[in-house]
């Protein structure tokens, strides 16, 4: 059976940007990353694409993008077309800017049921950004479909989907009827490469570009004005480690080194 | 709507105990109500929950709420979300706290979107302003590379705790609580996902949780056959062996072994960091710890920035002399 699915992804700065050199704006309250650091689509965001693009390749079936924010960047976000998505939906509008999970799950499911139809959504379990892991199961109440999140492995069989998630100590494989939200793990699998087909088969596609009245929402519901956290303080963690580097003559003398010093300091 | 009374906790039972993060949560969760004036109390969910009732006043519940069903003896997350959103409805908290656990994580977004209140996970630092009587949750963001208060809107204020963020009450067999059961009517059509297997990895050895003595290895060990080794030191030292993600998303080792914000979050006495760059996606899970000792090939690795000791080279060349060494140490 093809499925109709819809995979939400978020671009964050790319979180592979080594720590330092991100500095915070207090007043403004904002993450400054390092300069340079360019736009991604959130590594989770990838994993829930990848799942869902491995029960296409497997059965068929059509999967649409959808993605907010306000200042998109489409050379990154076009990436889901490169790779085998077959429509781009960007809810861009300077309205949608500064959301928290709850603007951003009512948005995103205000435009899974314009939409209208599908059978699987596919999230990313967190986004690499504000890391709080609403959004997907937001969205699943919201629209009061089953959920299942930290997926491994999802499979779709006859109407239904099968997924493995995990546990602290294991595993567990649960089924769900469809139309159901899953949201994906990390161990799930990178997203497959773009190649230079894609990515050029993907420059000559056009997004469609959603506004909030386009989708039902007024504006008290979109961005900023749609919270329901408040961020009250952005400060960045201070750090006074100094780190002891144990040497030696060789490597073998300073592995033997380390070992005294742990045990000078009874560690060990 | 009224305003809300007290602090209640999820209180989740994990091998026949009440977990390690319930208590923590009521130790964190006294201190708020104190704060408040106001009582704390916990929510206890399964198909027969009393005999962990009187556990969960030793160490500081005022009340004790019990949701039995043999609906919700195998946890689920319609089900727990209908018995807690029916709880709420019935003792109106002003505060509702969670364990960030692989049912916390799931239960809290689902519970506010439902109770439409926001929600702030993985908390490490609970407070209430004096003035206003808000909570504020200090959690990571940007991977730990900042750090951010927030404040949730709407009654109750959900939040969800990291693992070892805080520190439960001494055990006191003389304190009293009272005990209430609470029907929340849970038929089988609120059911709408199934489990059909439980697995659980095995582990050899210490837990990675108990582990006084962590040996964990990252990106750089290059394959699931360095991890030998680090099992080998790990024997000696009677530690656990852990990973940062790179591994476990390439499955040279378990899942279970991650350490880091989307794995398990530790603190022993001894964090030996092996091969590892030391992302603050990594060192959420291990920042607690005592003293974290780093060996990588790169002086510039970030590691280097939060380890206390520490030696720059190979692991390969490293580890076995290491290894010897130690167990001379160890055994002399």
């Amino acid at each position: 059976m093809a499925l109709n699915m819809i995979v939400c992804i978020k671009q964050v700065p790319d979180p592979e940007v080594p720590p330092t050199g991100w500095k915070v704006d207090s007043t403004v309250k904002k993450v400054i990353p390092p300069p340079g650091t360019p736009p991604v689509i959130s590594p989770y965001c990838e994993y829930a694409l990848e799942a869902a693009l491995r029960i296409k390749d497997k059965q068929g079936g059509k999967i649409t993008v959808l993605s907010l924010g306000n200042k998109l960047s489409l050379s990154v976000l076009r990436k889901s077309l490169g790779v085998g998505a077959d429509e781009l939906i960007l809810l861009e509008d300077e309205a949608f800017g500064e959301a928290d999970a709850w603007s951003t799950a009512i948005a995103l499911a205000s435009a899974i049921k314009k939409i209208g139809e599908y059978d699987l959504i596919s999230c990313g379990r967190q986004a690499s950004d504000w890391d709080q892991g609403q959004v997907g199961l937001g969205i699943a109440e919201i629209l009061n479909i089953p959920s299942v999140s930290i997926a491994k492995n999802v499979e779709a069989l006859d109407g239904k989907i099968k997924v493995e998630r995990l546990l602290a100590d294991g595993y567990e494989i649960v089924e769900s009827s469809l139309p159901c939200l899953v949201t994906v793990t990390s161990e799930s699998g990178d997203l497959r490469k773009l190649t230079i087909e894609g990515a050029r088969e993907a420059r000559s596609r056009q997004p469609l570009v959603w506004k909030p009245q386009d989708i039902g929402l007024s504006p008290s519901q979109s961005g900023v004005q749609g919270r329901r956290t408040k961020l009250i303080a952005l400060f960045q963690p201070v750090k006074e480690v100094r780190c002891d580097i144990i040497s030696g003559e060789s490597p073998e003398e300073a592995a033997a080194n380390l070992a005294l010093k742990l045990r000078e300091v009874k560690v060990i | 709507m009224a305003e809300g009374k007290g602090v209640l906790v999820l209180g989740e039972v994990v091998e026949g105990k009440l977990a390690p993060i319930s208590l923590e949560l009521l130790g964190g969760g006294k201190k708020l109500a104190s704060d408040l004036g106001e009582e704390v109390s916990i929510i206890l969910i399964g198909d027969e929950v009393g005999k962990f009732s009187s556990e969960a006043i030793f160490f500081g519940a005022d009340k004790v709420y019990m949701v039995e069903s043999p609906l919700l003896k195998d946890y689920q997350i319609d089900s727990y979300t209908s018995a807690i959103e029916k709880v709420v409805q019935e003792v109106s908290p002003r505060i509702l706290l969670m364990g960030q656990t692989f049912t916390g994580r799931e239960l809290a977004p689902k519970l506010a979107f439902r109770l439409g209140v926001g929600v702030s996970t993985d908390c490490t630092e609970l407070s209430i302003d004096p003035d206003t009587k808000e909570l504020m949750g200090t959690r990571s963001v940007y991977g730990g590379n900042a750090r951010a208060i927030f404040q949730t809107l709407g009654q109750p204020q959900i939040a969800t705790v990291r693992m070892k963020a805080m520190s439960p009450l001494e055990k006191d067999e003389g304190r009293k609580g009272e005990v209430k059961t609470i029907d929340a009517g849970i038929t089988e059509d609120v059911i709408r996902t199934k489990v059909l297997e439980r697995g659980k990895e095995e582990i050899e050895g210490v837990k990675l949780e108990d582990a006084d003595v962590v040996v964990s290895g990252g990106r750089g060990m290059g394959g699931p056959e360095g991890f030998k080794e680090l099992q080998d030191l790990a024997g000696i030292l009677k530690a656990a062996v852990g990973a940062s993600r790179p591994p476990c998303d390439n499955s040279w080792v378990p899942s279970t072994w991650q350490v880091g914000l989307t794995g398990k979050i530790i603190s022993p006495t001894l964090y030996i960091a092996v091969a590892l760059s030391g992302s603050s996606q990594h060192m959420a899970g291990c920042s607690g710890s005592k003293t974290i000792v780093a060996i990588n090939k790169d002086p510039e690795a970030n590691i280097f920035k939060e380890a206390t000791v520490g030696v720059v080279g190979d692991w390969k060349q490293i580890i076995p002399p290491f290894t010897k060494k130690i167990k001379e140490l160890v055994s002399g």
